[in-house]
């Protein structure tokens, strides 16, 4: 049990048996009446988000979060196959992995954080290395940074790229963001 | 986090807002006055809780000392400076803040509400040369006639419960966290006025079928800015009710302050009808500045644990 003096942005709470994340918190008085500390919450699978205000003695369930570190395996319908160390097959569906699932590539080692049994946060390594499979030349000579175009990577995710990246390049991309980080030398 | 650039025109804003405040009441004849900030006793309230120094405590409120002075013969006082109020920091409040409390005698708390009027609209016409506050894209205007609202018209409205009759403590907090304050319109001041009895704090209660305590709480653009009271001066009633207070506050185990001696003995030699005012100046200053964040009006401000 967290007591509400304990509720900070990005804590993970537990509300009628469903895990939750403050995104926002704010301490409030109003009066000369008791102290409120106001959580913005946010599902943390569905996304859903709602309001509650905690008084000083309120209690707040602390969710069971275990996590486990995996590898991918591949892809099967819509969903995704990891493997722990021991070879057990864990499946985790698109939804749970959101933008994640354009970044995954075989045996990419990922954390993934378990409530009550069921896969609700995969965490990716903060960059992965992707090939540019297919993008327009850029001008000759052009090695302006701030100037970007689209570029489609390996399994057909579009992300946006400088001008000098050319097909077959490799790049890494920022998995929290989903953007462009810097070019890779070839090997 | 304010800029750079905002952070130093607001501590400019600042000084021409204190300035603006000081001339307001000295040409009303108003003494300015500085009285203890570390004291034997705070105040009594069930849900402040005082800051230690050493064997004393950092005044959550001047009001004690302010009334001690009424009762010298002083009629018209006003005090700005710091109070100290333990574990409160947020987008509105910190633990070391500026309050501005003035008394008058002779006054009740509807004169202090005319009164109150008259300082934001001469404040606001000194600082940004109009009557009119520009917050979060909204226009108020401080001139036009504000909206009082009493708190059973409102609770009825919003929770459909009087708490003048079934007073309920904990479910006016909440009701009026997350039904009242979310509804009151941000185009104009509005006032909440005739409180509980239980929660008049040292107001004077008005009797009558349903008593009500004589106080309000002004609201600018979604900001609680000030708490006003015609004061109780009867000092076996306020003995009273300190009583009931510090025993509540053992109860929730909360430091039951000692009650204040010295200022119910001087309210027993005799004080007039007086009524006085509270403004928080750091919000005052948020309005100036349409800051959506107390952080941004104070010069080094106390960080916040968990935002």
């Amino acid at each position: 049990m967290y007591n509400a003096s304990d509720l900070r942005k990005g804590l993970k709470v537990e509300i009628e048996s469903e895990p939750y994340e403050i995104t926002e918190y704010n301490f409030t008085k109003p009066g000369k009446g008791q102290a409120f500390y106001t959580c913005r919450l946010k599902h943390m699978v569905n996304g859903s988000t709602l309001t509650r205000n905690y008084r000083s003695a309120d209690k707040i369930d602390q969710p069971q979060l275990t996590q486990r570190d995996l590898h991918y395996s591949y892809q099967e319908g819509s969903n995704f196959v990891f493997m722990d160390e021991n070879y057990e097959q864990v499946l985790i569906s698109a939804d749970t992995l959101g933008e994640s699932q354009h970044f995954l590539s075989e045996d990419l080692d990922v954390q993934v954080l378990f409530h009550n049994g069921k896969a609700v946060e995969v965490t990716l390594p903060t960059f992965v290395v992707k090939t540019i499979v297919v993008t327009e030349p850029g001008a000759r000579g052009n090695t302006a940074t701030n100037v970007f175009k689209p570029a489609q990577v390996e399994g057909g995710y579009e992300i946006q790229v400088p001008l000098f990246i050319n097909e077959g390049d490799l790049v890494r991309v920022d998995t929290r963001t989903g953007k462009y980080a810097d070019r890779v030398n070839k090997k | 986090m304010a800029s750079q650039g905002s952070a130093r025109a607001n501590i400019k804003l600042r000084s021409r807002a204190l300035q603006s405040v000081r001339r307001f009441f000295t040409e009303r004849d108003y003494l300015e006055v500085e009285t203890p900030v570390r004291v034997d006793t705070p105040a009594l309230e069930l849900h402040i809780d005082a800051i230690p120094s050493a064997e004393a405590y950092l005044r959550t409120s001047p009001e004690h000392h302010l009334k001690r002075l009424l009762v010298e013969g002083f009629e018209r006082i006003f005090e700005l400076g710091p109070c100290f109020r333990s574990d409160e920091v947020g987008k509105k409040h910190q633990p070391e803040f500026s309050m501005l409390e003035w008394y008058r005698v002779g006054a009740d708390y509807g004169a202090m509400l005319d009164e109150t009027q008259s300082l934001l609209v001469a404040v606001a016409c000194d600082i940004l040369g109009t009557p009119q506050l520009l917050i979060d894209g909204q226009l108020i205007d401080l001139e036009q006639e504000w909206l009082s609202l009493s708190i059973a018209d409102v609770f009825k409205l919003r929770c459909d419960w009087n708490p003048l009759v079934d007073f309920d403590a904990d479910r006016f907090d909440l009701d009026l966290v997350e039904k009242v304050e979310p509804s009151l319109p941000v185009d104009c001041p509005v006032i909440l006025e005739d409180y509980p009895v239980q929660l008049a704090a040292q107001a004077r209660c008005k009797p009558g079928d349903v008593p009500v305590a004589e106080r309000w709480e002004l609201y600018i653009g979604g900001l609680e800015l000030a708490n006003a009271y015609s004061e109780e001066t009867d000092a076996e009633i306020l003995r009273k009710r300190f009583e009931t207070c510090r025993d509540a506050r053992q109860r929730m185990g909360k430091t039951p302050y000692a009650i204040d001696d010295a200022y119910l003995q001087a309210l027993q030699e005799g004080v007039p009808a007086c009524a006085g005012v509270a403004l928080g100046m750091d919000r005052l200053v948020m309005l100036l500045a349409d800051a959506s964040d107390i952080a941004e009006v104070r010069t080094f401000p106390a960080a916040v644990p968990g935002a």
